[in-house]
Formats: structure tokens, C-alpha cells, sequence
């Protein structure tokens, strides 16, 4: 990136300590530290089975690990939930898309901002004129973004219908939707094609730049990851092997040699 | 998407709900005047459709495989008689509104399972509210009036000092409820209220990750639904039936409410209506046919029987080719006809312009 960015790299967002994960005897996750700072696109990179997904989980509060803490903002979460992690304004995507799929592309993204809805059931029923406007402005966000990610044709398809690389587009659209400090993206680009692709990378580096919006994403297409983070954590048989800027993980001999196998 | 004009209602919405309007105040008034059409069909579809989109609540728009809807409307009867009884002050309306929400407590207790299980198991432990709230009731004679006889005369219905005794004025409170509670379940169902509802329906994990609570959201569903109930039970015990028993307010209730939930279409609202109205009619139509065509030559028994067949085999046919029920068919009619129209009028431009 050669130009000035408009949100500077700042202070720890999130942090991510010793934590260990296993279901039953098998180890997914074993005493791993990063963090992630303000405004920057972190990637999580590794081979199949690293513990990449399962990093993401414990963070957002869906697998409990048995040891380790994270913090928010320099605060330690006790007892995190999926829930709480949204209330602070962290916000994800998933590796095996997780949309509601009877619903239309722009009802999905307006539950994405669910946390912007003050307005209780009785009050909806009654439609009350605080629930016409609180909803005209969660509509007019939702249309933004819509434009932002260029989907208005197929915004009321329901997007069970859509093929596979517009749903990742609508998953990434209904995280933005939340307007949350943080967007893990699990796997934005599995499965699409070289120009989609593109398309997605200037998206996530557009959101980071225009909303200053910290990313975290895992990813496996190595160019990509290279290109567009400003920092990369390696993960092999769930432990950190590497940490640091893309130039600094691809000369590291230890994530060199869990990429290209290595002779023991 | 067409724009609402009104509340959430779009322009179609409002025309529909006009046509309705006058159809079931004024034409149907006019021209049905044989009481069996109010009392056997008319009253009974409202308060089973009213029921119908409790469950579709819970069920159709949860997705929280519940059963034992009649247990809620039996909780909604007895509560309604209960309050006319003691509390006479409350009004007829009044009453109605608190038996609802008695009956949504009821929902929000049995509802909670849903927090731990799900699918066919939820479907078991919904069952307990069934046969909880009948058997409280059989057992407690203090909800009964301690009536030794087992069936209680329910109370005349009256509204601000004037009696609605006769079939067209129970018709009248039925559809005047009916309709305020349909309308409200459409705009919670368009609303916020229900796409929370939709997104624990689809994809749990994802809702909670963007921050709507499971627990909140299905206890909601929950109590909404059994609200709902509640508030049918009562008409249908003051209007239809006139009599309090808890054995009218058996499982074979709750599942003919699960048909007609499931027929009509999870998920839609006009689906109640149309779902209830055809597993209401169906029997009907079977009984005119061996009556009229057969001249009662085939045994009643084996009618009752065959209607079981042919529902049975109906449920299975939709839940493989249509599963979003005969409101998604008649949406897909409408379709075809729009497009069979325009496709027509297109071609006869074309040809016009031609000579």
C-alpha cells in the first residue's frame, strides 16, 4: 500500500493468550499468543488442520478452549460467548457459509444489524413510529452496502439460490451490517475464482480502508494472503511457527518448511 | 420488492385485505343465512386459523418443532372462563387479553426446553405441555368451579352491556379478533421481530454471532405463539363449542393444528387460513360425497378413515414436492397466470403491429 492510510495501525485490539484447545485427546490448538492490532488486516495462515478455524471459534466464543484468555481493548473476557463478542463489536464470517438461506440477500444483512435494533417485539407489532424509523435507517445502511459490494440485482433473491461466491459476498455484507470494529473472515475466498477473487480483496482492503475496519482473515491462496496483510500469524499442528509481515514469515525457515514438507 | 405504503403493508397487501374485509363483512353476512355455515365451519376456521399462526410462529417461523398447541388454547379456555367467573369487572375483551397471556406464561415455561433441544426430541418434550395443562386441570376441580358433571356451559359473551349470543354475532367477535391478531403477526413477521425469528430458524450459530440471543428469541416465539393459542382456545371454547371440557382440547388437536400449519405453508401467515380452511372443509366435502353420490351406502366409519388416508398421504406428498405448502402453490399459480398473461398480451402487441 504506497499511499497514506486514512486509519493509522494502532494500539492491540485483540489478544489472543496461551490458549489451548482439544476435543477429547486430540490437541486442535496448543499455547497459542498473538494479537491483532487496531485497523490492521491480519491473516492466519497454514496447512489444513493447523487449527486456523478453530482459532476463529475460540475467539468468537463458539468453541470454550480449556486454557488461555482473550481480551478486547486491553479487557479479558471472562466468559465469552458469540453473543457478548458481537455486543463488543466483533463481527465474523464462515468457513462453510452459515447464511439464512429462506431468507433474501437484503433481509440477511439487515439481521446483521440486529444490535442497532432497540425496539422490542410489541412495539414492532404495533408499528410504532420509533419502529418505521429506526427501521428506515437499518434499511438505508443495509442499501448502502448492498451498492458497496455491487449485489443490488439479486438484493431479494433468497440466497440459497445464489451461487457459492455471491454468498461469501453476502456473508461478508451482513458482517459489515453490524458495524463492528473487528471482522474475522473465515476462508473469504475458498472456492471462487481468480477474478472473484480480486473482486473480494478490494472489498476487504476498501472496508479496511474506508471504515478503518480491523480484518482478520484466514486464507490459504498464499499470494493473496501476501499481498493484502499487513501482517501474518503461521499456524502448524496448532502452534504459532511464525508471526510477523509477509516478508518476514516467507523467509522464516520453519513456515518454509511446513509448507514444502522438510526431511527428517 | 414493492414498496409498503402502509404500516408494512404494500399496495397489494392493502387491496387484498380489502377484498377480505368485504367479503367477510358484508357478502358473507348477505348471503349465507343457514346458521350451520357459522356455527360448524365459519367460527371454527377463524379460531383454528388464529391457532394455526401460533404455531406457524414457533414452528413455521422458529423453526422450533413444537407440539402441543391445543394444550395452550385448553390453558387459554379455562383461563377465560375462570376470569369471567371471578372477575367480572375485566369485560369480555379484557379477559381474552389476560387468557392470552396466561397462556403465553404457559408457553414461556414449556418453551424453555427448546434452549437445549431441538427437532423431533423438542417435538417430545413440547408434548409434556399437552398433557400437563389438561391434567392440571382435570385434577384441580378449583378450575373447573368444582362442576361435578365434567362439562361446564361456557358464559354468554358480552361486550360493553350487549349480548353476542346468536352464530353471525360470535362470528363477528371471532373475525374482529382474528383480524387485529393477523395483522399484528404480519407486522412482527416483516419487522425485525421477525427476521430474529428467521435467522435462529435458518442458521442458530450465525444469528447468535450477530447478535441475537437464542434464549430471548425462542422464549419469545414461545410465548408469542402461545399467546396466540390462548386467545383461539377461548374463542373456540366460548364461541364454538360453548362448553368447557379439557377432552375437546386433546393431542389430536394439536396435530390437526400441525397439519394445517404444515399444509398451508411454514413459514407464511395466509397459509394458517388456507390450511385450516381446507382440513376443516375436507371432511365436509368427504361426508357430502358418500352422502349425496354414494346415498350413505358407505359406512361413516370408513369415510373417517379415508380422510385419515388421504391426509397422511397429502402431508407426505407436500413434504417432498412442497414443502412450503399450498400457499407456495398458489403463489406459484398466480405466477404462472401473470406470466401466461403477459406472454399473451406481448404476443398479441407483436401481431398488432405487424398488419
Amino acid at each position: 500500500m504506497a499511499q497514506e492510510r486514512k486509519f493509522k495501525i494502532g494500539k492491540p485490539i485483540l489478544e489472543v493468550k496461551n490458549i489451548s484447545l482439544s476435543f477429547g485427546g486430540v490437541k486442535a490448538i496448543t499455547d497459542t499468543s498473538f494479537d491483532v492490532l487496531e485497523h490492521e488486516v491480519r491473516a492466519i495462515i497454514g496447512p489444513n488442520g493447523a487449527g486456523k478455524s478453530s482459532m476463529l471459534n475460540c475467539i468468537n466464543g463458539i468453541y470454550k478452549p480449556q486454557q488461555g484468555t482473550v481480551s478486547f481493548r486491553g479487557q479479558q473476557i471472562p466468559n465469552i460467548t458469540p453473543n457478548i463478542m458481537a455486543q463488543m463489536g466483533l463481527s465474523r464470517t464462515f468457513q462453510n457459509l452459515a447464511l439464512f438461506k429462506r431468507m433474501s440477500v437484503l433481509d440477511n444483512i439487515l439481521v446483521g444489524r440486529k444490535l442497532h435494533t432497540k425496539t422490542n417485539f410489541l412495539e414492532v407489532a404495533l408499528q410504532l413510529p420509533k419502529v418505521k424509523k429506526e427501521e428506515k435507517v437499518n434499511r438505508d445502511r443495509s442499501e448502502e452496502i448492498v451498492s458497496f459490494l455491487e449485489i443490488e440485482d439479486i438484493k431479494d433473491t433468497p440466497v440459497g439460490k445464489l451461487p457459492y461466491g455471491l454468498q461469501k459476498k453476502v456473508e461478508l455484507g451482513r458482517a459489515l451490517a453490524t458495524d463492528s470494529s473487528i471482522i474475522l473472515l473465515d476462508e473469504p475466498m475458498a472456492g471462487m475464482n481468480v477474478e472473484e477473487k480480486r473482486d473480494m480483496c478490494r472489498f476487504i482492503l476498501k472496508v479496511n480502508d474506508e471504515l478503518g475496519t480491523t480484518m482478520v482473515l484466514i486464507e490459504h491462496d498464499m499470494g493473496v494472503v501476501m499481498d493484502i496483510s499487513d501482517r501474518v500469524v503461521v499456524l502448524d499442528y496448532g502452534k504459532v511457527i511464525g508471526d510477523g509481515t509477509p516478508d518476514e514469515v516467507r523467509s522464516n525457515q520453519k513456515v518454509i518448511d511446513a509448507y514444502l514438507g522438510v526431511e527428517h | 420488492m414493492m414498496k409498503p405504503v402502509f404500516m408494512t403493508y404494500t399496495k397489494k397487501d392493502l387491496i387484498n385485505l380489502a377484498v377480505c374485509m368485504v367479503l367477510s363483512v358484508l357478502v358473507i353476512p348477505s348471503f349465507i343465512t343457514t346458521e350451520y355455515w357459522y356455527t360448524s365451519i365459519l367460527i371454527p376456521w377463524l379460531c383454528l386459523a388464529l391457532a394455526t399462526i401460533g404455531q406457524q410462529i414457533v414452528m413455521g417461523y422458529t423453526g422450533q418443532l413444537a407440539l402441543g398447541a391445543a394444550g395452550f388454547m385448553a390453558a387459554g379456555a379455562f383461563a377465560m372462563f375462570n376470569l369471567i367467573l371471578r372477575v367480572p369487572d375485566l369485560g369480555f375483551v379484557g379477559s381474552l387479553i389476560v387468557s392470552g397471556l396466561i397462556a403465553a406464561a404457559f408457553g414461556i415455561l414449556f418453551g424453555l426446553p427448546s434452549l437445549k433441544v431441538r427437532g423431533i426430541y423438542l417435538m417430545v418434550a413440547t408434548l409434556a405441555s399437552q398433557f400437563f395443562i389438561i391434567w392440571m386441570i382435570d385434577k384441580f376441580g378449583w378450575f373447573k368451579n368444582y362442576d361435578s358433571s365434567g362439562i361446564i356451559t361456557a358464559q354468554d359473551i358480552v361486550i360493553l352491556g350487549k349480548p353476542f349470543t346468536t352464530p353471525l354475532a360470535m362470528y363477528f367477535v371471532c373475525l374482529a379478533v382474528t383480524t387485529v391478531l393477523t395483522l399484528l403477526a404480519m407486522n412482527m413477521a416483516r419487522g425485525s421481530t421477525g427476521r430474529n425469528w428467521m435467522a435462529v430458524r435458518d442458521m442458530d450459530i450465525a444469528a447468535e454471532s450477530m447478535g441475537v440471543s437464542l434464549l430471548r428469541t425462542k422464549v419469545q416465539a414461545f410465548a408469542i405463539s402461545a399467546f396466540y393459542c390462548g386467545v383461539a382456545g377461548a374463542l373456540f371454547a366460548f364461541c364454538y363449542l360453548k362448553s368447557l371440557e379439557p377432552v375437546a382440547f386433546d393431542i389430536k388437536l394439536s396435530f390437526k393444528i400441525l397439519f394445517m400449519c404444515i399444509l398451508g405453508g411454514l413459514g407464511t401467515i395466509n397459509g394458517a387460513f388456507i390450511g385450516a380452511a381446507f382440513i376443516l372443509l375436507f371432511p365436509v366435502l368427504l361426508n357430502a360425497i358418500g352422502n349425496n353420490v354414494f346415498h350413505g351406502a358407505i359406512d361413516a366409519t370408513i369415510i373417517s378413515s379415508i380422510e385419515q388416508v388421504i391426509f397422511g398421504g397429502l402431508m407426505i406428498i407436500f413434504m417432498i414436492y412442497e414443502p412450503l405448502g399450498m400457499a407456495k402453490l398458489w403463489e406459484n399459480i398466480k405466477q404462472k397466470w401473470k406470466t401466461k398473461i403477459q406472454s399473451s398480451t406481448s404476443l398479441k402487441s407483436s401481431l398488432g403491429k405487424k398488419t
